[in-house]
């Protein structure tokens, strides 16, 4: 229980996958993620685009800006640009907006310095070479007619915590119209069930099958996962099979952080255990899985998934897989020794008649490791698809 | 209810063209039905008109080359019906759901009280299933605007429809006749099915991915490439959410085959407005042969420009100034800027005619810069110093820094570039280095070889109302994850927020949009104009819907002189769904006195 808690204490919100406490995924194919660069000790201020000034065109050209030589009025030539020819010269400008100074156009007057948030520029690092100066219209800058202006910084007013419309309306159905309107945009829950193994295994002598899905429901943010995976031979009992029911927690963009339980259904020794782990997109569109396991009588498992969408065509892909479970300790009774106990990698080819139906053809091979040590290839049938 | 003055005036617009038979049908086939297309099932549509005007919302059909598809319509019209209004009258406008779900309907553009507004949960309660709902306000400016629902994902079922403001005075601009096109997106699918798929799977709908075969034949990115974006977990390929894959793409309600076609006399100059009601879908307009002269923007009159090309992205419109001279068909190409699909029309003489359809040009892919990088990647830094500014000390023309691309991954989601933003799922990316980028044409238009529209080559056609210097500046971060298909402003999707974005009654705010992502997000605020802060001073061009390229900043001055509380959002229909949509509220300082 103990990964169990630090993971729970750990505020998932402001984590990186990689920094979670207890995760170590040994064998994984995924790429670590970089750890955050160390920020300079001088911090690199944010260079806020600078609205770059008119465009060339004639049809920009005023009469007050063509007195200032800045461009020249339409005479049917809309390319008789003067270029820098009317541009002021560097700190002569009479006319020096906040915008131009910050670019270094001109010299500001001391006001212009304090700009506003979301104007503020580091001149010092900022990176000239980026401004695409050159892609710039100087002809047509207008310089001369940017008012004197320097955005305040006036505070914004607080915010009113009542709704206008209630003075129009019944309170209440606006309370309920309101509830209603913020639930419909981004408040929606969804169900989805997918499966990305359901196939027959054609091997020499033994035919099998084998599945690998889940379901959740839920919103962004908050999900109820069900996972199930399993596998046998015909005419035998189930093989192995199991059936997760997880809480799942968007910890980043990418990551979902599970916690729940786990029951063994077939094999041998019917277990139960408690689940953490995580489920994502790598970098490279790899899915990547992995769950550590505490099971009723103490023994810890762990496993890692790992595959990834390889497109073909636009509806062909190819996709490699791997699983690899471990063991901490020897489970006699589960034939499982300490270390790995069993590695299956695929390699299917699936068409997407649809995006949710896809039949698919590929190689599947197994080997176990252990007192159960075994394993051999085999041809793999079957569909993925979700609903 | 027919406006004289209206229909009068209606009938000196089609007088140069349309001939005899058309006039004597003026009243039931008002201007933009003229222009329907010769499918027997696209039947004439109404034009409602006049002080007191009637809407009934219900389910219908709608035929799309030769095809049913499931719709929500207005007075059995799916697109709904052209209203027309005039500058300085007062409307009563009641709308009557008739569907087993709540309604309701939003004047975009249109500056009334935010209790007209149309908003359900903000402006008003909406209007129940059975129930009914009298809008009333005066129209207090003229333009090219439209209307649609805005509960639930109704839109994307047909309930839009096109608003026509005509002048108090005469109207500066000259034309001989005039053609609404409205642009839209409609599917199969219901569009809970479209929104639960995108859920699912980001890219459900996107079947111009880049692919091994691809790789193989030089196609695209090269490995290299590919690895970094793969790294990056960043698909240059996701344009457009929602595809060609299930949508069909109408002019005026009708598809490709239908061929929506405008009459026109040879030397007439043509007015056409366009709108873009579609859900999801940004389109590039052409008329191969013919100059398009922009003379309006969002209802808003322009300096005329005159470009080849234009995007024009949802929620906006544009008005277009053209001069067929020639006895001949013209196509209107209305392309979707993923290019999975194309909206059709054409412009003739007479109807029937035809014209060459060009083909869907290649999709663009995404570039370092719509992944906020600004010009790195293409060494532009180095091309982009000029001498002029190497010798003031701009930049140092030999020293373009090249990227490490090992650095370029964690950077892509550093919040040190964006202080204050929550570090939650929504926020899969930080622009590091986001540039103002309304002075490029927009995505996919840089190489087609003519002139295409930037937002900088507008300007008003008159001196802007306010023109003060913005009191305070606020930035909102336009955020995503394309993963688990999350949108929101600031990183917070509006079911989360817990408070709404404030603004003084009268107060000037310049406001700076960074598109964290690599989508483009129209983004539209409810009962204002906004002055893009393009470089044009006192003429601004004035908007209600700016498109944010990825990766990229847009600026904007807003005058907060509309009291209430007002909806802001992302205009793509399911980014506005999955929670980028916000609260603004105007409101007068405490001391100020009394409210509305």
């Amino acid at each position: 229980m103990i990964p169990f808690a630090l993971l729970l204490l750990a505020d998932p919100m402001g984590q990186h996958h990689h920094m979670m406490p207890g995760m170590t995924m040994p064998g994984m194919t995924m790429a670590p993620a970089k750890p955050a660069a160390p920020r300079k000790a001088a911090k690199r201020r944010v260079v806020k685009p600078v609205p770059k000034k008119a465009r060339a065109t004639v049809r920009a050209c005023s009469a007050e800006h063509a007195a200032m030589g800045h461009c020249t009025p339409a005479d049917g030539k809309p390319d008789a640009m003067p270029g820098m020819a009317g541009m002021p010269k560097e700190g002569a400008a009479p006319a020096c907006s906040a915008e131009h100074a910050a670019m270094g156009h001109c010299q500001a007057k001391p006001e212009t310095e304090s700009m506003p948030q979301g104007m503020a520029m580091d001149h010092g690092t900022m990176d000239h070479g980026a401004m695409d100066h050159g892609a710039m219209d100087h002809g047509t800058m207008g310089h001369g007619a940017m008012p004197q202006q320097s955005v305040g910084s006036a505070p914004p007013p607080p915010a009113p915590t009542d709704r206008a419309a209630d003075r129009f309306y019944d309170p209440a159905a606006m309370a309920a119209a309101n509830r209603q309107m913020r639930m419909e945009h981004g408040g929606m829950r969804f169900s989805q069930i997918l499966f990305n193994l359901a196939e027959v295994q054609v091997r020499d002598g033994r035919d099998g099958y084998r599945w690998d899905g889940e379901g959740w429901f839920g919103g962004d943010i908050h999900r109820l996962v069900v996972k199930t995976e399993g596998e046998g031979a015909f005419r035998d009992r189930i093989g192995a099979a199991e059936v997760q029911a997880l809480y799942s927690r968007a910890i980043d963009p990418y990551w979902n952080l599970q916690v729940g339980v786990r029951q063994d259904v077939g094999g041998p020794a019917r277990r139960t255990y408690a689940v953490v782990g995580v489920e994502g997109l790598a970098p490279y569109w790899f899915d990547v899985e992995g769950a550590l396991f505490l099971s009723d009588k103490g023994e810890l498992l762990a496993r890692t998934e790992a595959w990834v969408d390889q497109r073909i065509t636009q509806r062909a892909i190819l996709q490699p897989r791997i699983e690899v479970n471990f063991a901490a300790q020897d489970i006699a009774d589960q034939q499982i020794a300490a270390g790995v106990s069993n590695l299956e990698l695929g390699l299917r080819l699936r068409y997407e008649i649809a995006r949710e139906f896809a039949p698919y053809v590929g190689v599947h091979w197994e080997r176990r490791y252990g007192p159960a040590s075994g394993g051999g290839a085999a041809l793999a049938l079957g569909i993925r698809t979700w609903f | 209810m027919i406006d004289p003055k209206t229909a009068i005036r209606r009938r000196d617009l089609l007088a140069g063209g349309v001939g005899l038979t058309s006039l004597a049908a003026l009243p039931a086939l008002p201007a933009w039905a003229q222009g329907h297309g010769l499918s027997a099932h696209t039947g004439p549509r109404a034009e409602l008109t006049g002080p007191d005007i009637t809407l009934t919302i219900a389910r219908q059909h709608m035929m799309i080359d030769g095809k049913p598809y499931h719709a929500i319509g207005i007075n059995g019209s799916a697109p709904a019906p052209l209203i027309r209004l005039r500058e300085g009258q007062r409307v009563r406008i009641t709308v009557v759901n008739a569907l087993d779900e709540e309604s309701s309907i939003h004047w975009h553009g249109l500056l009334l009280p935010f209790q007209m507004d149309g908003v359900p949960g903000i402006s008003f309660p909406g209007i129940p299933a059975g129930g009914r709902f009298t809008y009333e306000f005066p129209v207090v400016q003229a333009g090219t605007y439209w209307y649609h629902s805005h509960s639930g994902l109704q839109e994307q079922e047909g309930l839009y429809g096109p608003i026509v403001i005509d002048p108090a005075g005469a109207d500066p601009i000259a034309s001989d006749r005039e053609h609404v096109v409205l642009l839209s997106d409609h599917s199969p699918l219901h569009p809970h099915a479209i929104f639960r798929r995108l859920k699912m799977q980001g890219g459900y709908f996107n079947y111009q991915k880049q692919t091994l075969a691809g790789l193989l034949t030089g196609k695209d990115q090269p490995l290299r490439e590919r690895l970094d974006w793969g790294r990056m977990r960043m698909d240059p390929s996701d344009v457009s959410d929602v595809t060609g894959a299930t949508y069909r793409y109408l002019v005026n309600g009708h598809g490709p085959a239908d061929n929506w076609t405008g009459l026109f006399t040879p030397g007439e100059r043509v007015r056409l407005r366009l709108v873009n009601a579609s859900a999801m879908t940004n389109f590039n307009i052409r008329i191969p042969g013919l100059t398009l002269t922009v003379v309006q923007a969002d209802g808003q009159d322009v300096r005329p420009v005159t470009v080849d090309e234009l995007q024009i992205a949802v929620a906006e419109t544009y008005d277009l100034i053209v001069t067929p001279t020639e006895d001949r068909a013209y196509t209107l190409v209305a392309e979707t800027w993923d290019r999975s699909g194309m909206a059709r029309g054409t412009l003739a003489p007479r109807m029937g005619m035809v014209a060459p359809v060009p083909a869907l040009r290649p999709r663009p892919l995404a570039t370092m810069k719509d992944m906020g990088m600004g010009d790195m990647e293409h060494g532009a830094m180095a091309g982009g110093c000029s001498p002029e500014h190497a010798a003031m000390g701009h930049c140092r023309p030999d020293a373009a820094p090249r990227m490490d691309h090992g650095q370029m991954s964690h950077k892509m989601r550093d919040f040190a570039n964006a202080p204050g933003l929550p570090r939650t799922p929504v926020v899969q990316t930080v622009a590091p280095m986001p540039v103002d980028r309304t002075g490029e044409p927009p995505q996919g238009l840089a190489d087609v070889g003519h002139r295409v529209l930037t937002y900088r080559d507008l300007m008003s056609a008159k001196v802007n109302p306010d023109t003060r210097t913005p009191s305070r500046a606020l930035t909102i971060h336009l955020t995503g994850n394309m993963e688990r298909y999350m949108w929101a402003f600031d990183g917070v999707k509006l079911n989360a927020v817990t408070a709404p974005i404030p603004f003084r009654l009268g107060e000037r705010v310049r406001v700076t949009l960074v598109n964290d992502t690599m989508m483009a997000h129209p983004i539209h605020l409810h009962g204002h104009f906004f002055e893009l802060v393009t470089g044009h001073g006192d003429h601004a061009p004035r908007k209600h819907t700016v498109n944010v390229a990825p990766g990229g900043t847009a600026t904007f001055d807003l005058t907060a002189d509309a009291e209430g509380d007002w909806a802001f959002h992302c205009h793509m229909l399911y980014h506005m769904h999955a929670g980028m949509m916000q609260v603004v509220t105007v409101r007068r300082d405490a001391d100020k006195g009394a409210a509305v």
